[in-house]
């Protein structure tokens, strides 16, 4: 199963290398990392989603990160209502004959048309508002030049700041919260 | 304070931070990167020892002795690329073991890093896994908080090793020094404390209704300074205690509740307690899996307390029913007082049935003409009168230690547990010798750890350490030969070991040296060793083809010990 973790970390060089490292040397798979600055300077937001059916091992995953020195806060927002968001480009081939086709597809599937050119076409699908992985499958057979996927963010839903107390980790393990599934579409 | 914000380089606000550090000693092994460094030393050594080490493992070996016998921070240095790679062994030693220790390492220049410049090494990069955190200090500004930092970091929590590299430019550079006398704030450290009061109510109810009750004692209890209030625990609750390896000196050998050293090489008494015990208390340790064998029949009775600082050992290896992430010793500050006093008839007399079976399997025993290691260690236990610091190496010769030199005091007991690093027991008895002036220290060394770091034994003379080496000579990688005996039907593939004549070694090195095969011969041997102020070699030649009893072969389920064969006991059965 995967998981979702928010991690809130110090914005110092080599921390990066230290989660990732982190992630080697336990044996965790890392499905997608997104990093940026957060509402506080000096701290930097990762969203980490990670592949463990284990659910021991998913909180030995929260608490080793926390262990880490610059590591100032972790949340797995598994089961706790989020919002998540990834976003794709895909770049198509495009001739006469299928550009409207595609056009259309593009609408149906919440898709934007960034770019547009003689024989190619940049279109951008945020999971979420559309769905990435049946846009591509069905966009595949016109033909595909690249992709590039921006992995996972998310952020818990309620009127609260950061939810993520100083020290408290998986929270969003515990069954009592996750009343609500708002994120399950994306499994 | 006018003083203090003079304009310092920093190869000078180095040594002015070690020293509000309370740096006594450091040990170390310079180079092209960490010149500035030791030519500031000139105006520093008033205030702080610099040991000339013969090999940069040594130095960390060295401080990781001193941190463990002193229970402060050990120093080393290494200049960059081969000194600093040297140092892995040694913050991977410590690390496993939580020592408290500040590798400080040259480097190139900021302007030439990334270039592979001349013995440039990545060392923060390289040792990422094998420490608690690490420095490059890039800006001369941040080095005094740096290093404050790195010290408040191995010292606290789950102690542990920590490395700060320093580019040689910023050694040179000039800032005016003022030592940050804030209080640290570090945003995402923060070692836990207390027990919530739930658990604490939960660990009593688990502990008054016990009938069968373990307390397992590890490192942690060391310390974190608990062994009194182990001790107390013990004795109000009236359970029996097993140590780790590393917990050895947590409970008084001779206690009536000591049970000893459970796991792959423990007493059989411990083990059996272990797998029928109805409530395990584990305190500061980490179910290593030298600790429990199999994982699936390990004590299946029982219910599972673990109080542990690192919240990462906690259902880790084994999981547990409650698990307490905090400080020991406010734990135990907070259960001890709920603890009611019991009897456990039926448990205790099934722990002395135990205990009988193991004394009649016991080598003590045994008419030969050949030296036996246990017999040498159970003299040097007899001729130290189990006051000395005893420093084991890996192998045979350590088991056999844990096994037959009985430790009544904490922090008398210093070997490395983890990671089993042959060659660490030399250099860490000269670290040792910096810290303990009160007590005899001996080394208890194969003939194959020995010769890993042997060059040490000039540091020792160099620095006069007060140290007696007992060299268990065997003719093999003694505890590899038993593993092929057992399990590979004694087909001894490169274990044989050819050793110089350590007499002459002694000698070469300019130290006393002795040679012993014979038990009568131990104790005379070892008064001369002792009348002499300095660093004793002794060789005892013993039984090549000894195996240590009992042994859990690995992952196999804990009580399935194969015990040593009457045939090879004297005793009789009763
Ligand atoms: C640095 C290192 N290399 C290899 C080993 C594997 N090893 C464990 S015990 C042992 C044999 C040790 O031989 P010796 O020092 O003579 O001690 P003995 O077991 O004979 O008492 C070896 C090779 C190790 N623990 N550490
Ligand atoms: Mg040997």
């Amino acid at each position: 199963m995967q998981h979702t973790i928010i991690a809130l970390v110090e914005d110092k060089p080599g921390v990066l290398n230290r989660i990732v490292s982190l992630f080697r040397r336990r044996n965790y798979n890392i499905k997608s990392l997104a990093v940026g600055p957060c509402e506080t300077p000096g701290v930097s937001r990762l969203t980490i989603v990670t592949d463990e059916n284990d659910s021991i091992r998913q909180n030995l995953v929260c608490n080793n990160l926390l262990k880490l020195i610059n590591v100032i806060e972790v949340e797995d927002v598994t089961n706790v209502p989020t919002v998540i968001r990834e976003n794709v480009l895909i770049k198509l081939q495009v001739n006469a004959a299928n550009r409207e086709e595609l056009k259309n597809i593009a609408r149906e599937r919440n898709a934007r048309i960034v770019d547009e050119g003689e024989r190619s076409m940049i279109l951008e699908v945020t999971e979420g508002v559309g769905k990435i992985q049946a846009t591509i499958d069905i966009l595949r057979p016109y033909g595909i030049l690249e992709i590039v996927r921006s992995g996972k963010i998310a952020i818990t839903r309620g009127d609260n700041g950061s939810e993520i107390k100083n020290g408290v980790v998986g929270k969003g393990t515990d069954s009592s919260r996750a009343t609500e599934q708002v994120n399950n579409y994306l499994y | 304070m006018g003083k203090e914000n003079k304009e310092m380089t920093g190869a000078e606000i180095f040594w002015e931070c070690l020293i509000r550090e309370g740096v006594e000693v450091v040990f170390g092994y310079p180079g092209g990167y960490t010149l500035p460094i030791y030519d500031a030393l000139t105006r520093y050594q008033d205030k702080v020892r610099h040991v000339l080490t013969r090999h940069e493992q040594g130095a960390t070996h060295m401080a990781d002795g001193f941190a463990r016998a002193s229970g402060k921070v050990g120093v080393a240095m290494a200049t960059s690329g081969p000194g600093a790679t040297n140092m892995i062994t040694g913050l991977a030693t410590a690390m496993m073991d939580s020592s408290p220790i500040v590798c400080v390492t040259g480097q190139v220049p900021t302007s030439v890093i990334g270039t592979d410049a001349f013995q440039e090494t990545d060392i923060t990069g390289a040792t990422l896994p094998v420490t608690k955190h690490s420095y490059l200090v890039s800006d001369i500004r941040d080095l005094a908080s740096s290093i404050r930092e790195a010290f408040f970091i191995a010292r606290t929590g789950r102690p542990g090793p920590v490395l700060i590299d320093i580019p040689k430019d910023i050694q040179n550079a000039k800032t005016e020094f003022v030592y940050p006398t804030n209080p640290i704030i570090l945003p995402g450290y923060h070692p836990p404390r207390r027990a919530t009061g739930e658990q604490v109510s939960k660990a009593l109810e688990l502990i008054n209704e016990a009938k069968r009750p373990v307390i397992l004692a590890g490192h942690g209890v060391l310390i974190s300074g608990t062994s009194n209030q182990v001790r107390e625990l013990a004795e109000k609750g009236n359970i029996p205690v097993a140590t780790t390896l590393l917990g050895i000196g947590s409970i008084p050998d001779q206690h009536p509740l000591n049970l000893g050293m459970m796991g792959m090489h423990g007493k059989a008494q411990a083990n059996h307690a272990v797998q029928n015990a109805d409530l395990l208390i584990a305190c500061g340790m980490r179910f290593d899996d030298r600790v429990i064998g199999k994982v699936s029949t390990y004590s299946p009775k029982s219910k599972k307390i673990h109080i542990d600082i690192d919240a990462v050992e906690l259902n880790k290896n084994i999981k547990v029913d409650l698990a307490i992430n905090a400080d020991l010793a406010v734990v135990l500050r907070q259960i001890i007082p709920g603890v009611k006093a019991r009897k456990h008839a039926y448990w205790t007399r099934k722990i002395k049935e135990w205990e009988k079976d193991a004394d009649r399997r016991d080598i003590l025993n045994k008419k030969t003409d050949v030296l036996i290691g246990a017999q040498v260690i159970n003299k040097i236990w007899e001729g130290t009168k189990g006051k000395a610091v005893v420093v084991s190496d890996v192998g045979q010769n350590q088991m056999i230690e844990a096994q037959y030199y009985g430790h009544d005091e904490p922090h008398t007991h210093i070997t490395s547990g983890g990671l089993g690093t042959m060659g660490f027991s030399l250099p860490a008895a000269i670290g040792t010798s910096f810290a303990v002036k009160d007590r005899e220290i001996w080394v208890v060394v194969g003939d194959g750890g020995i010769q890993m770091t042997i060059s040490e034994l000039a540091t020792a003379v160099q620095e006069n350490a007060n140290i007696k080496i007992a060299i268990i000579n065997n003719g093999y990688l003694g505890m590899v030969r038993q593993w092929q005996q057992l399990f590979y039907n004694a087909r001894y593939v490169e274990t044989p070991i050819y050793s110089p004549d350590f007499v002459k070694v002694a000698e070469a090195y300019r130290m006393p040296g002795y040679r012993v095969d014979k038990v009568e011969d131990i104790i005379p041997t070892m008064r001369k060793a002792q009348a002499h102020q300095g660093p004793v070699l002794i060789e005892f030649v013993v039984e090549k083809h000894d195996t240590v009893y009992p042994m859990v072969p690995a992952g196999e389920p804990l009580h399935e010990m194969v015990r040593r064969p009457h045939a090879q006991s004297d005793a009789k059965d009763n």
